[in-house]
């Protein structure tokens, strides 16, 4: 427990020192999308009888949890290839499940904070939705799944330009057609059937049905903690692949 | 102490390490000499975790470094070759991170950071960010860093290297401290003066392999004590005396661009491995 608190306590003390940035940086892409997508178009389209703000706001969660959870990845491999840094937690006496939690829990607690960005940049647009426990479950759900990814693959990665490779082929896709800016049920059979394989359309199917307060679906809960499991599991098992 | 039996070290087509066994004792000062890339980080990274070994085994204070490996690492600090600090977080966060990783209590913590900051003269600069410190300073971070969970064996991997010879003779006198407190220390170095200056035994590590171990006294007696060197347009050549007098009548009956010394670890190196260690 020493050990993970040591590792997640270590994020928290670089975040605070940047918090400003950070915010600010959280802010950004959020605010462009409400003010283009959801200010413009807001009140002409509505999908079931949902504005389009009102449809994009929990989309918007959905993504930003994902980003900021999976941008630990990031942080961890300035870590080990900047500053090495990581060679003082591999050269101390910390089991591999406390490193990668410790890591985790940061990354969550990044998506928390780009979470509750956006929803104090949504207020002045007047939309108000349910953020009770399936809502906060929810994300919690999709930053444990991303951050878990991000630090599996952050150990597996030769060099920080294969980290932003990355990015741009897994997570800005999956940003884009994760049902985050429109409904995934308005595409053919075929092109659902692949977006379900995705976590983060689970997410926001979840985060949105919660804001909403419609009925939750089990199977995306169900597929989120597997991915979840896995994707710790998977990261566990990458830290001794970091060591040359 | 440390214990080493046919370590090796394999890198795709590159045998970086090649069946090294050596032992280091308690209290002992034990430098590892050789050229870049001879294997010396290889050896001390595989000691401490950070690289797996190829085949071959070790032991720090009996752990076994893989099979018990947090045991293992509970025994050591390691000071890495490059300085591999937190340069966003301040001296004292840096510290209490590391103790934190090993388990200390808040107020064991907190009292072994003053006395460690005291100890390398780096107290007054306790808040401030590492990235205001000096190199020297950072050095001394991490040396400092290294023993604060009082660890039996340090690992220094070439401490001074990149410092300027004043700050390179403070972190000298600070090794010697350490080792006077009782610490057994495994040193790698390229520096011939490093090596006489601090180590109670040398190993010669060339192309992976060890080709000499013992006090730098007996490694230098082997070749003499005094040294003729010669330059000409071939390079330096040198002829090896057991005592200056013999030395002496030897320069009397040279022509003029001989000069006189006393033998070196680098004579005994260049001896073993046909190179000098700076080459």
């Amino acid at each position: 427990m020493n050990g993970l608190f040591a590792v997640y306590l270590r994020e928290l003390l670089i975040l605070k020192r940047r918090i400003k940035r950070q915010l600010a940086g959280m802010a950004v892409s959020p605010l462009l999308y409400l003010l283009a997508f959801g200010y413009v178009m807001g009140k002409e389209v509505k999908f079931n009888d949902h504005t389009y703000l009102e449809f994009l706001i929990p989309g918007l969660v959905a993504m930003t949890s994902m980003t900021q959870a999976f941008a630990i990845a990031t942080d961890i491999n300035i870590a080990r290839f900047y500053w090495l840094i990581f060679e003082e937690f591999q050269a101390a006496p910390l089991s591999n499940v406390a490193y990668v939690a410790g890591e985790v829990f940061a990354g969550m607690t990044r998506a928390l904070l780009g979470v509750w960005v956006i929803l104090f940049l949504s207020l002045p647009f007047g939309v108000i939705l349910h953020y009770g426990f399936f809502f906060w479950l929810s994300v919690l759900l999709n930053s444990f799944v991303f951050a878990s990814l991000a630090v599996s693959l952050a150990m597996l990665v030769r060099s920080h330009a294969d980290q932003a490779l990355l990015n741009t082929f897994v997570i800005t896709p999956m940003a884009f057609l994760g049902g985050t800016f429109f409904p995934v049920d308005r595409l053919p059979g075929w092109a659902q059937n692949i977006l379900s394989l995705l976590p983060l359309t689970h997410s926001s199917q979840l985060i949105r049905a919660s804001a909403f307060k419609s009925s939750i679906e089990p199977v995306s809960i169900a597929v989120l903690i597997i991915v979840g499991a896995l994707s710790f599991i998977f990261a566990y098992k990458s830290v001794d692949k970091a060591r040359d | 102490m440390i214990q080493v039996e046919g370590l090796s070290k394999r890198y795709k087509n590159v045998e970086a390490l090649k069946r090294v066994s050596f032992e280091v004792y308690a209290g002992e000062l034990f430098a590892y000499l050789g050229p870049n890339g001879a294997g010396k980080t290889t050896t001390i990274r595989i000691l401490t975790g950070l690289t797996k070994r190829s085949s071959g085994d070790a032991w720090l204070n009996g752990h076994h470094i893989e099979d018990n490996g947090i045991d293992a690492k509970r025994s050591f600090g390691l000071v890495t070759q490059t300085i591999n600090l937190d340069q966003e977080l301040s001296v004292f966060e840096n510290l209490d991170l590391h103790g934190r990783l090993f388990g200390m209590k808040k107020r064991e913590r907190k009292e072994k950071i003053k006395e460690l900051l005291e100890y390398v003269g780096l107290l007054e600069w306790k808040d401030a960010l590492v990235k205001e410190l000096s190199g020297g300073m950072k050095r001394r971070l991490t040396i400092s860093r290294a023993l604060l969970h009082s660890p039996s064996i340090l690992f220094l991997d070439e401490p001074t290297v990149g410092l300027d010879a004043e700050i390179r003779r403070r972190i000298w006198s600070l090794i010697k401290r350490i080792q006077s407190d009782g610490a057994t220390i495994f040193l790698t170095t390229h520096y011939i003066e490093e090596a006489e200056f601090l180590a109670d035994r040398v190993a010669f590590l060339d192309q992976g392999k060890i080709v000499a171990v013992d006090t730098p006294q007996n490694l230098m007696e082997r070749m003499g004590v005094w040294a003729v060197d010669h330059w000409n347009a071939e390079g330096i050549k040198t002829r090896y005396f057991r005592s200056r007098k013999e030395a002496q009548k030897f320069m009397e009956t040279q022509s003029p661009g001989f000069t006189f010394r006393r033998v070196n670890l680098e004579d005994a190196f260049l001896a073993f491995t046909g190179k000098r260690v700076s080459s």
